[in-house]
C-alpha cells in the first residue's frame, strides 16, 4: 500500500460515504460534524461505511472504536493512528 | 403484472431477460418491470418454457395483466395450446396461465431475434398478415388450438397502427426522474394507508422490554466476529418476530375476502426508508428458520438493494408481517399502520437507558418500547399481548436466537 497521508486517508473516508450515499456531494461535508446529523445515515449505512473502509484500507476495526468514526476529522484522525500501529 | 404490494395499479415492462423459447426453472428472473418502487425483478414460480411474451418493452399495464405465456414442464409440446388452464392461486402471480386476452404488436423499430417457433395460421388470415404487413410471430392465435385467425391479425395490425405515432416506444422508456418517481411513490402510499385506515379495524398494543441481556450478549459476540460479519440489534428484533410468531401464527398472513389466510412461512417485511423520501418494505424470507448471521447479510443486501431500486417481486409481494423500526431518530414509540393485506405490524423504538427496576433494585437498565398493530378481524387482543410478550422473552436468551 503506498504511503498513508492525512489527505488520501480523507478520499478514502469520502469515497467510502459516496458509495453508501451517491447523493453526497464532498464539498459539502463539514469536517467537524458528526455524518448522522449532516447526512441521512442509518445504522444499515454506518455499517456499510465501516465495510467499505475496511475494505480500501485493510484496517480491522472493533465494533467499541465505531463511535470514533462519526464525523470527517474523528475518522481521518483514528484511522491514521491505527495504520500507524499497525 | 404482478401485484408487488396493495398499493401497485401499474408497471411499465423494462426488458425480458428470457425470450420465447427460453427453458426456465422456478425462480429465474425473467423480466425487468418499473414500478414507483424502482426497477422490480420479476421471478417466475414454476418451471417451464416460454412460448411467447405478450407485453412488450416500454408498454406500461395494469395487475394483472398477463406478460407472457408459458408452458408448463409437464405440458404437451409443439404449437398446441391448452384449451383452459387454471389460474395461479397466488395474487402475486407474474404469468397468467388463463388464456391470453391481449394482442401484443411489436412496437416499430429493430426487430428482436427469436427463436423460430411453429405457427398455426389459416390461409386467410396468412394472407391478411402480408397485405398488412404484420409479423405473425407476433400474433397471439385465439382459434382453435391457439390458430391464428383473420381477426387476430387485423386486431393485432390495428394495435400496431395504434402504437405507431409513439415512435419512441421502440426502446424502453428512460428510468423516471427521481422526482416523479418520489411523487409516485407518495400517491401508491397514500391509496394504501387510506385503505389501511378505511378497511382495518386495528388495536393497539405497547409493552417496554429489558434490552440489557440482548445488547451485552451482542457486544461479546461482536467482539468475536470479524468486521465483514458483525450483527446489528435489528437482527435480533427481526428474529425474535419471527420465532414469537410460531406462538401467534393468526398474526401472521394475509386478510383476503373476509377471511384470514395463513402465511406460507414467516416472511417478514423490514420497512425501509428510501433517500430522497419514500418507504418499502420488502420481505426476508422464513425468518424464524435462518440464522443471525444470514438474516444480518440478506437484510443489508435488502437495504442495499432497496435503496439502489432493484428488489425481486417475491420480496414485495411476499411479506406476511411488517417491521418497521423507527428508534434510530430517537422515536421512543411507533405506533405503524398495517400494510394491507397483511394484519399485523410490529414496531421498534429507540433504546435508550432509564431508571428500572431489577430484582427489587432501582437500576440504569437500556430499555426499549416494542408495539402490536393487529388486524382486529384477525386476532384480539389477548393474543397480541402474547405475541408482545413472546418477542420480549425470546429477547432475554439472545444466545438461543
Amino acid at each position: 500500500m503506498s504511503a498513508i497521508t492525512p489527505d488520501n486517508l480523507k478520499d478514502a473516508v469520502v469515497r467510502a460515504l459516496t458509495s453508501i450515499a451517491p447523493e453526497i456531494n464532498p464539498a459539502m461535508i463539514q469536517p467537524g460534524v458528526s455524518f448522522r446529523e449532516q447526512l441521512d445515515l442509518d445504522s444499515v449505512d454506518f455499517l456499510n461505511f465501516v465495510l467499505a473502509l475496511h475494505d480500501a484500507l485493510d484496517v480491522d476495526i472493533p465494533e467499541a472504536d465505531y463511535p470514533k468514526l462519526t464525523s470527517l476529522d474523528s475518522a481521518v484522525a483514528y484511522l491514521a493512528a491505527a495504520s500507524r500501529s499497525s | 403484472m404482478p401485484s408487488l404490494g396493495a398499493d401497485m395499479e401499474a408497471g411499465t415492462l423494462v426488458e425480458w431477460l428470457k425470450h420465447p423459447g427460453d427453458v426456465i426453472k422456478r425462480g429465474d428472473i425473467i423480466a425487468i418491470v418499473d414500478t414507483q418502487k424502482g426497477a422490480i425483478e420479476i421471478e417466475v414460480f414454476e418451471d417451464g418454457l416460454i412460448e411467447h411474451v405478450i407485453v412488450q418493452p416500454g408498454q406500461q399495464v395494469p395487475v394483472g395483466t398477463v406478460l407472457a405465456r408459458i408452458r408448463g414442464e409437464r405440458e404437451p409440446v409443439v404449437s398446441v395450446v391448452p384449451e383452459t388452464r387454471a389460474p395461479l392461486p397466488t395474487p402475486a402471480a407474474v404469468v397468467a396461465r388463463a388464456p391470453a386476452v391481449a394482442i401484443a404488436a411489436q412496437p416499430p423499430g429493430p426487430a428482436r431475434p427469436e427463436p423460430r417457433r411453429r405457427l398455426r395460421v389459416s390461409p386467410i388470415a396468412r394472407k391478411v398478415a402480408a397485405d398488412l404487413s404484420v409479423d405473425l410471430a407476433q400474433v397471439h392465435g385465439t382459434g382453435p388450438q391457439g390458430a391464428i385467425t383473420r381477426g387476430d391479425v387485423e386486431r393485432a395490425a390495428a394495435a400496431l397502427k395504434a402504437a405507431a405515432p409513439a415512435a419512441v416506444a421502440a426502446v424502453p422508456p428512460p428510468a423516471p426522474a427521481p422526482a416523479a418517481r418520489a411523487a409516485a411513490m407518495r400517491t401508491a402510499i397514500a391509496a394504501a394507508m387510506a385503505r389501511a385506515k378505511r378497511e382495518i379495524p386495528h388495536y393497539y398494543l405497547s409493552t417496554t422490554i429489558d434490552m440489557h441481556a440482548a445488547l451485552e450478549w451482542l457486544r461479546a459476540e461482536n467482539e468475536r466476529r470479524p468486521m465483514p460479519e458483525r450483527l446489528l440489534a435489528i437482527v435480533l428484533l427481526i428474529k425474535a418476530v419471527g420465532l414469537a410468531l410460531r406462538v401467534v401464527p393468526e398474526l401472521n398472513g394475509h386478510w383476503v375476502d373476509g377471511a384470514f389466510r395463513p402465511g406460507a412461512g414467516m416472511h417478514v417485511g423490514c420497512a425501509i426508508s428510501l433517500r430522497g423520501g419514500g418507504l418499502v418494505a420488502p420481505a426476508i424470507h422464513d425468518v424464524d428458520r435462518k440464522d443471525l448471521g444470514t438474516l444480518m447479510r440478506e437484510m443489508r443486501d435488502l437495504v442495499n438493494r432497496a435503496r439502489a431500486g432493484s428488489l425481486k417481486s417475491s420480496e414485495l409481494s411476499d411479506p406476511t408481517i411488517t417491521v418497521t423500526n423507527l428508534g434510530e431518530q430517537g422515536v421512543e414509540a411507533t405506533f405503524g399502520i398495517i400494510y394491507p393485506p397483511q394484519v399485523a405490524l410490529v414496531g421498534f423504538g429507540t433504546v435508550r437507558e432509564r431508571p428500572w427496576a431489577v430484582h427489587g433494585r432501582v437500576e440504569p437498565r437500556r430499555l426499549m418500547t416494542a408495539t402490536l398493530s393487529a388486524d382486529h378481524r384477525a386476532s384480539d387482543g389477548h393474543r397480541g399481548g402474547l405475541l408482545l410478550a413472546a418477542i420480549d422473552r425470546l429477547l432475554q436468551t439472545p444466545e438461543q436466537l
